[in-house]
């Protein structure tokens, strides 16, 4: 018995090697190279081992740090909602009004394909639609309802905003659509047979049921819009920042030890974020 | 049948209107790339011609492009193959529930949360302090598995806890010496799921732009070139390489999407011999 306990680990660890070694060397060697770096200090062009805490001084010392990570958790937010309202409304329509599993899986689809596409031609693609010419002035003004075009529909927070939300809604709709999926459609017949409304249903039964959907989702969408920096440039034409933006900016003026000091910052609020949203769910139980 | 209520109409109009928003911004651009030689990147449509796709063959207007997808292209085929193998591997380790497996949980777990830059900043310090040169089969190669393995894996983990643990029972019953079982009864039965992992690790590396921007190396993957092309290009030109390349990524899907249809549409043709006994 015990040798066979011994070989349950040692196959194990044989056949988990080759993950392991990927996520040892190019995940956990990279964090720490960053925490190491982020104490080093760098001239003009290039960097020295040291230990310092310049960049974290310089870091906290900046007012602009914290409206940049105050602007950060704003786009986290706002795309959070957005996408939490429009992904639970698109997976409740699909797994509870839509009756023949061949039609679920084909609308399911439809919602998924654009995920496996390239999301900087996403972007591109919003061009011209809110440019200053763009379909959505020319629309409004052959309406009458501007008489000017609109110029903070390109280049601004609401074109960053719209974009995550088009790049990230799908995050939400995967994982609230499996967990719909499994409740047990007679506890739903149940809610109705004692006389609750759909509307009670919903927020008594569905909602409850889903929220490790709900959580794993958010998880997706928070991570990526907090770790983003190419959707804020691009969308905001360099006109916003988050910390994403900070980090490459650093990085382009080859000053890794602060884009690496900026990193750490980054990588440990985003830790903090999703352990109090872990604390809702357990994701190995949910799969 | 019961008759459809009324919130099943508004919320379709809802999906209706989700679909638009998903899909209107890219049938735009496909419409757009056609534009005639003088039009410009919005409407209207000044001439309809093939102007704008024919520059793409022009060094001079675009830069590398087509090198750049070869090398996109090969690149997505390694992450893909390594991507299914690695995560077949891997889920079928963590169902062992070795010792330290819940360590290499959290591990797959912040390889998927972690802001992409992270990576790319990492690997990139790693390479250059140790004096190696990033290149898009080594160092991207490797940024790239940390994007794909976690979907690999999670996939896995789906199947795996979804997984009728008595046709392995039945398999050694008969004799079957572990890697028999794996090879004739485990992989048979998850590999329409494999299609999937290979989906997934195959378009996210095709499409990743984060994590390579600093381990791609001199040589850059199309998604490096298109972002570069968005800083000078300002003509349909872009559009048209927008349009060609997500024409290739539906192909791509379509092939994988029909791959997994065919398979399981064998499979319940080929049907069950239970109860047909041996002879």
């Amino acid at each position: 018995m015990a040798t066979l306990r011994k070989n349950r680990h040692l196959t194990g660890w044989l056949l988990a090697s080759p993950l392991a070694l990927v996520l040892g060397l190019f995940l956990v060697l990279p964090i720490a190279m960053i925490v190491i770096v982020s104490f080093w200090g760098a001239t003009e062009f290039s960097i020295y081992p040291a230990f310092q805490f310049d960049n974290y001084e310089f870091l906290f010392g900046s007012p602009v740090t914290y409206s940049v990570f105050l602007n950060t958790f704003k786009y986290a937010a706002i795309t959070w909602a957005f996408t939490l309202v429009i992904g639970f409304t698109v997976a409740y329509f699909l797994a509870f009004h839509v009756r023949s599993l061949t039609w679920q899986i084909a609308l399911f689809l439809l919602c998924t394909i654009p995920f496996w596409t390239s999301n900087i031609i996403r972007m591109i693609s919003w061009i011209p639609f809110l440019g200053r010419n763009g379909i959505a002035n020319s629309t409004l003004i052959s309406w009458g309802v501007i008489d000017e075009p609109l110029d903070w529909l390109l280049f601004s927070d609401f074109s960053v905003i719209l974009a995550f939300v088009h790049l990230y809604t799908l995050f939400m709709v995967v994982p609230i659509f499996n967990t719909m999926m499994r409740i047990d459609r007679s506890l739903i017949e149940a809610a109705y047979d004692a006389g609750a409304t759909g509307f009670q249903t919903l927020t008594n039964v569905i909602i409850p049921l889903c929220k490790p959907g709900i959580m794993i989702g958010s998880i997706f969408v928070v991570t990526l819009v907090m770790g983003d920096f190419i959707t804020v440039r691009f969308m905001s034409g360099s006109q916003s920042a988050n910390v994403g933006r900070l980090i490459s900016n650093d990085i382009g003026l080859l000053q890794y030890p602060s884009a690496a000091a900026t990193a750490v910052v980054l990588l440990v609020t985003v830790l903090i974020v999703i352990a109090i949203l872990l604390r809702f769910v357990d994701i190995r139980k949910e799969l | 049948m019961e008759k459809r209520s009324r919130a099943f109409y508004v919320l379709a109009a809802v999906f209706g209107l989700f679909l638009l928003f998903l899909y209107g911004p890219i049938i735009t651009i496909g419409i757009l790339s056609f534009q005639g030689p003088t039009g410009g990147l919005t409407f209207p449509m000044r001439g309809v011609s093939l102007h704008w796709f024919r520059d793409l063959f022009e060094q001079q207007a675009v830069g590398d492009i087509w090198g750049s997808f070869g090398r996109s292209f090969t690149l997505g085929l390694m992450v893909m193959v390594t991507t299914v193998v690695v995560s077949v591997m891997g889920g079928l380790a963590f169902r062992k529930r070795f010792a330290g497996s819940g360590v290499l949980f959290y591990l797959v777990i912040t390889s998927l949360v972690i802001p992409s830059i992270l990576v790319s900043l990492g690997v990139g310090l790693i390479f250059s302090q140790s004096g190696l040169d990033v290149h898009w089969a080594s160092s991207g190669f490797g940024s790239q598995l940390t994007w794909t393995l976690p979907f690999g894996l999670l996939i896995m983990f789906a199947v795996f806890n979804r997984f009728d643990k008595s046709y392995e029972e039945a398999a050694r019953d008969q004799g079957a010496s572990p890697w028999q079982t794996i090879r004739h009864v485990v992989l048979p039965i998850i590999a329409p799921s494999l299609i999937g992992v290979a989906l997934f690790g195959f378009t996210l590396s095709y499409d990743e732009f984060a994590r390579t921007l600093l381990t791609a190396g001199s040589y850059n993957t199309l998604p490096l070139e298109i972002y570069g092309m968005t800083t000078n290009v300002t003509t349909p030109v872009i559009f048209a390489l927008g349009t060609l390349t997500t024409v290739f990524s539906f192909l791509v899907i379509a092939v994988f999407l029909l791959t997994v249809w065919a398979l399981n549409r064998r499979r319940s043709r080929a049907g069950s011999d239970a109860g047909q006994g041996m002879v």
